[in-house]
């Protein structure tokens, strides 16, 4: 079976900038990835590249096989733009039944509900898209990407005007997209939202991928800390096979242990090392 | 084919609930209720000459008021229709993709020309309808006022709604490559450019300028909008003759030159050339 999103040596020049240098990606069916990357790493124009809005300069992309672009791909895939607005006058059930006409869903009213639902925006489907907030309206913005059921999501930065309850929502969606095995394609500035819902991390700078894997797998040892009666006790080359002889040779030493705990990078750490000075 | 309707529905509610129409109807009615008022001095002042004598025996007074204020209608008429044009397309692609409007719908499975086909045959159906209604208005007016109706009525009103079309039709290609702003004030200073162009080849008429008419000529066929005007102006005095039509060459709404055959071609390619740049530009556009 084709990957809901295929990218081969995918590059992008604007003029003299060079957006993306040879990208290689793909997201697998139900597989949910994290994008990260600091300012114009080209996580945008890569999002922009596989949903149409932008053409390649070099490379290919494919969305559930079909060629990125082409009505095929579009038909398999919701967007939800980093940048983007509906009309002020529509209200959120008209926004969604308009995508649902572009889209061909024949969901109708029953889809609707329960897109509203799934954002937690059921009480204002009557309210005017200029008098809800922001973070309203970027919660309609992902139900009308998930319009018609598309196998792959493409999700550019859907948590950037959420307060803590919203990003929690939202949170939850991912979940339960992942329990539908529907793909995401996650652009996120937020390590922490990556690293709690994400089966696999990528990191580019550049305009290249700088680093991939699962969030586990990006994390270096980091040794291992040891609580005993003498304080704490810090073995910086130990892994995790080496504690329980750690504790023995304490014990043995006459020591009492009262606590272990093997030490890793966190994500974030693993992301200031791979993007290096662009963090700044 | 299915996406369509729904986007000429999109873009006639985006109009209708941003009380464009409203503004127009408002507007319009104004411009009519003046030019009815103008129309009915008008004629009676020509009714008082005329009651003293007639200044010229071959001058039909009627035909040269009657022309001349269906003239200013005509002219008044392609203005609101330009500017209903240029403000239902300004912003079509690169003003609604700066603002984050486009980029929602153009990742539907719709196809981009067939998103600007679909918001020119909205823009077009809107402008031609209201331009029609506009110059039916004011040619019943005309008739009111003093019993004058033009000597052809279908062909001018046709080529007045052609004209705004020809507008919609630049205003939405430059909105490919224009923000809104540069785009309405290009689209103005070309409807001006035209207009200039059509009195210079009176001007040229009146001196026997060949260099003035050719310029003129060429100009309405770069700019057929304004070809078309005069065609149409032309037309609703066309079986005018002797002293009375040579009044009305003398006037701003008589010089006027008729198309010839070619105009309708003409104008049917130069729709096909600018909606074929239009939906070659678009599709390679970066969004």
């Amino acid at each position: 079976m084709a990957a809901a999103l295929q990218a081969r040596g995918l590059a992008k020049r604007y003029g003299a900038l060079e957006a993306l240098a040879g990208v290689d990606l793909e997201v697998g069916e139900g597989e949910l990835v994290g994008l990260l990357g600091p300012n114009g790493a080209g996580k945008s124009t890569l999002v922009k590249i596989a949903c149409g809005l932008v053409r390649p300069t070099s490379g290919s992309a494919e969305v559930c096989g079909a060629r990125a672009g082409t009505r095929e791909a579009r038909r398999s895939l919701g967007y939800l733009a980093e940048l983007f607005r509906f009309p002020g006058w529509h209200t959120a059930d008209e926004v969604l039944a308009l995508h649902q006409r572009l889209a061909g869903s024949l969901g109708g009213a029953a889809e609707r509900g329960e897109l509203l639902d799934l954002v937690g925006l059921v009480e204002a489907r009557k309210r005017r898209v200029d008098a809800m907030s922001k973070g309203m309206q970027q919660r309609l913005g992902i139900a009308q990407a998930l319009v018609g059921q598309p196998p792959l999501l493409l999700l550019d930065e859907p948590t950037s005007a959420l307060d803590p309850a919203g990003r929690r929502t939202v949170r939850g969606l991912l979940e339960e997209l992942r329990r539908r095995r529907v793909s995401v394609l996650l652009n996120s500035h937020l390590l922490s939202e990556i690293e709690l819902v994400c089966d696999r991390v990528v990191i580019l700078a550049r305009g290249r991928v700088v680093a991939a894997g699962r969030p586990e797998e990006l994390a270096r040892p980091r040794g291992v800390e040891i609580d005993t009666d003498a304080g704490t006790q810090t073995f910086p080359r130990a892994s995790r096979d080496d504690a329980p002889r750690l504790v023995a040779d304490l014990i043995a030493r006459g020591e009492r242990v009262y606590g272990v705990r093997v030490l890793s990078t966190t994500l974030e750490e693993t992301y200031l090392s791979a993007v290096g000075e662009d963090s700044a | 084919m299915r996406a369509v309707p729904v986007i000429v529905r999109y873009a006639l509610e985006e109009s209708l609930r941003r009380r464009v129409f409203l503004i127009v109807l408002i507007l319009t009615a104004a411009f009519l209720g003046l030019f009815a008022l103008g129309a009915r001095e008008a004629f009676q002042e020509v009714e008082r000459f005329g009651a003293e004598g007639p200044l010229f025996d071959a001058v039909d007074e009627q035909t040269l008021t009657g022309a001349t204020l269906l003239g200013l209608a005509m002219f008044g008429t392609l203005f609101l229709g330009a500017v209903l044009a240029v403000f239902l397309t300004l912003a079509v692609v690169r003003g609604d993709a700066e603002r984050g409007l486009l980029q929602p719908l153009v990742v539907r499975p719709v196809g981009r020309v067939t998103l600007l086909g679909s918001r020119f045959l909205a823009a077009a159906a809107v402008c031609s309808v209201y331009v029609a209604g506009v110059f039916a208005a004011a040619a019943g007016i005309t008739y009111w006022a003093g019993g004058w109706w033009p000597d052809r009525f279908a062909q001018p009103t046709a080529e007045l709604a052609a004209a705004a079309v020809v507008i919609a039709a630049l205003s939405l290609l430059g909105s490919v490559f224009l923000s809104a702003t540069a785009n309405g004030i290009a689209i103005f200073m070309l409807f001006g450019a035209g207009l200039v162009s059509g009195l210079l080849g009176q001007i040229g008429e009146a001196l026997a300028s060949e260099r003035l008419i050719d310029v003129s000529r060429a100009a309405s066929w770069a700019l057929p909008f304004e070809a078309l005007y005069q065609d149409g102006l032309s037309a609703i005095s066309s079986e005018s003759f002797g002293l009375t039509s040579e009044a009305l060459q003398l006037g701003p709404f008589g010089g006027a030159q008729a198309g010839g055959p070619a105009l309708v071609p003409w104008t049917l390619t130069y729709l096909a050339v600018v909606g074929l740049l239009g939906a070659l530009a678009f599709s390679r556009r970066d969004l």
